[in-house]
């Protein structure tokens, strides 16, 4: 296995920053997520570490080795894509054993890493099937066990899971990090899904407009934001923000209590003005504007609360984030 | 209410809009097609108004013939050579074509420009610049010191005779129709590979498959039904061309050198006035065309349903 350094990449299209300076550090057997919207640049820097795009400017290393001039297939990489790309007039043994049978390999050791890697995501059985006569949750396991198969150094993923139909997902994500786990092979993930990104990674880079505008642990990303875009972008609803004395005060929708049950102390407290409640079931959240303000809370206890009403809601000081109005960077005390 | 205008009604509007084809199909294909059946077994001349049935004897005569054995040979060679170097020359073209470049619409322009001028036209271009005097190329060839010097590597004379050679002349024949065929052929590729996903030749390549590795497993086989139609209708014109041979050598040099079954057909039917033998030749065609038709229809229908 390997790790993979990125030392100030860029990629410029036509004058467009895809990827604009990054610098970053994955280690041996990492999981590391690329979140971002889209057009943040994430697929690019993925492309850009497959070798399917040249960069404008930086270094790649993979295992201590420069790769910036060799092509996909010398770098160790592997990859899964977004549509699986399957081949569609190979069976699904011929689609695994591709990338074997052009490093020429015989025959018996071919069938023995096809049958450990079909094992492996429980597809063993549709080893004849042609990819169009199987479902998307199978296609998505023959792509990563096509991926897998060369025990590649980084094993590079693009959205695998975004095709897939919400229930699926939930299994293949955690059957993903399953087997990334029990193989321990070095991964890059993009995604812009934050559930998949929080769930995944060992850590996640938060990408935005070509640079990364944050990197760290799941935890960290969601409770110590460096910025107001990471602090927006992370979070289903994402983070509120009002303006209050010269900087933005950020907050998250379940810190944000009716007074009534919020602790006593060291709180700040805000008139919120509720005008949709939407009940989820699991919790509810609550619609509503402080001063002039967008606010959006999310309540599990039950309370009640009315459209129109006017109601005291208290934040833990220690859930609240401060911000920077210029440049949106975290102040802290 | 729909009863009342003739022209809304299925009945009378579905026969209405197929009658042009229909007439077309039976007055200039189905009529001549049975005109030449029936001549063929006749001893019909353009002179002389006799008209008896004969059997074979048509058939057998052309079979006989040393310039039709030559002329199917040379038919086959024309076909196959064209074919073969047509689908490595557009494989080529195409992957020009699908790069970015400075001044890609000229290049396009330029590769698309024979199949937007008519054939015969074309054609004449070429007759002048393999003209066995005034031939620009060896012109070019003799400047260079490769032709009309004792020790030139294409040999002492001043001209090449690209069409008065035999093999030179069937050369030249095939590469004048390569050069029409290709435009189509390459349009058709272009069309094909941009069906291909992109991310399915990605994935070869990061696979590890090499160019033609990656031409050869993946690029190719996806683009079987593309090709095979390419392939197939390319037969069809080049089978039954005539015009190329005719302008150029008139299927000469002298002996058959470069007569194919078309110009065969032309040259003792029409040329020759003897309709008879110019049908049977003709004829023989038919299997030929009727055979490569039913690849392609059944080709067709396998696209259609994947």
């Amino acid at each position: 296995m390997a790790n993979v350094q990125l030392v100030g990449i860029k990629k410029h299209f036509e004058g467009v920053k895809a990827v604009d300076g990054i610098d970053l550090e994955i280690a041996d057997g990492e999981f590391l997520v690329l979140l971002g919207p889209s057009g943040s640049g994430k697929t690019t820097l993925m492309r850009l570490v497959a070798g399917l795009e040249k960069p404008t400017g930086g270094r790649i290393i993979i295992d201590g080795q420069p790769v910036n001039d060799l092509p996909p297939r010398e770098r160790g990489i592997a990859m899964v894509f977004q549509s699986y790309a399957l081949y569609p007039h190979k069976t699904v043994f011929g689609n695994i054993s591709f990338p074997l049978s052009v490093e020429g390999m015989p025959r018996e050791d071919i069938r023995k890493k096809v049958d450990w890697a079909a094992g492996l995501l429980g597809i063993g059985h549709l080893l004849d099937r042609m990819p169009s006569q199987i479902s998307g949750g199978e296609r998505q396991r023959v792509a990563i066990a096509r991926a897998l198969v060369r025990r590649p150094k980084v094993l590079l993923m693009d959205e695998p899971l975004s095709n897939l139909d919400a229930k699926v997902r939930h299994t293949a994500r955690e059957e993903l990090k399953l087997f990334q786990r029990e193989i321990n092979v070095t991964t890059i993930y993009v995604t812009h899904d934050q559930a998949e990104a929080m769930g995944l990674g060992d850590r996640i880079a938060v990408m935005h407009e070509g640079t990364v505008r944050q990197i760290g642990s799941p935890e960290s990303i969601y409770h110590d934001p460096a910025n107001t875009f990471v602090a927006g972008f992370v979070g289903i609803p994402p983070m509120n923000f009002i303006e209050q004395g010269g900087l933005i005060v950020g907050f998250r929708p379940e810190s944000l209590l009716p007074e009534e049950v919020g602790p006593e102390v060291e709180c700040m407290r805000f008139r919120l003005r509720v005008e949709r409640v939407e009940d989820l079931g699991s919790h509810r959240l609550v619609y509503g504007t402080i001063g002039k303000d967008k606010i959006i809370a999310s309540l599990t206890i039950s309370i009640r609360l009315s459209e129109g009403d006017e109601h005291v809601f208290a934040v833990c000081d220690r859930e609240i984030r401060r911000f920077d109005p210029k440049t949106g960077v975290r102040v802290r005390q | 209410m729909s009863g009342r205008n003739p022209f809304e009604r299925e009945s009378v509007l579905a026969p209405l809009m197929l009658a042009p084809i229909a007439l077309y199909m039976v007055l200039l294909v189905g009529f001549p097609f049975l005109m030449a059946f029936v001549y063929s077994f006749s001893n019909v001349t353009v002179g002389n108004p006799e008209f008896h049935m004969v059997g074979f004897r048509n058939f057998a005569a052309v079979l006989r013939d040393p310039a039709f054995r030559h002329s199917l040979m040379n038919t086959c060679i024309f076909t196959f050579s064209s074919i073969g170097l047509v689908l490595v020359l557009s494989n080529m073209l195409t992957e020009l074509l699908m790069r970015e470049f400075r001044f890609k619409w000229l290049v396009r322009f330029l590769i698309m420009l024979p199949w937007t001028a008519p054939i015969a036209l074309g054609t004449i271009g070429y007759l002048w610049f393999l003209d066995s005097v005034f031939s620009p190329l060896d012109w070019l060839l003799r400047r260079w010191g490769l032709l009309g010097t004792p020790q030139a590597l294409l040999g002492p004379a001043s001209n090449m005779y690209w069409l008065g050679r035999p093999g030179l002349a069937m050369a030249s024949v095939i590469l004048v129709h390569v050069w029409r065929l290709l435009p189509l052929a390459t349009m058709i590729r272009i069309a094909g590979m941009n069906s291909i996903p992109r991310d399915v030749i990605e994935a070869a390549q990061v696979d590890g498959a090499g160019y033609y590795r990656r031409l050869f497993h993946i690029v190719l086989p996806l683009l079987l039904p593309v090709i095979s139609v390419t392939v197939l209708f390319s037969t069809l014109f080049t089978f039954t061309d005539m015009t190329v041979v005719w302008v150029l050598t008139k299927g000469g040099p002298p002996d058959n050198n470069t007569q194919v079954l078309a110009s065969l057909a032309f040259l003792k039917g029409i040329q020759g006035g003897d309709l008879a033998e110019g049908a049977a030749v003709a004829l023989f065609f038919f299997p030929v065309l009727a055979g490569v038709a039913m690849v392609v229809l059944r080709i067709a229908k396998k696209a259609v349903v994947t």
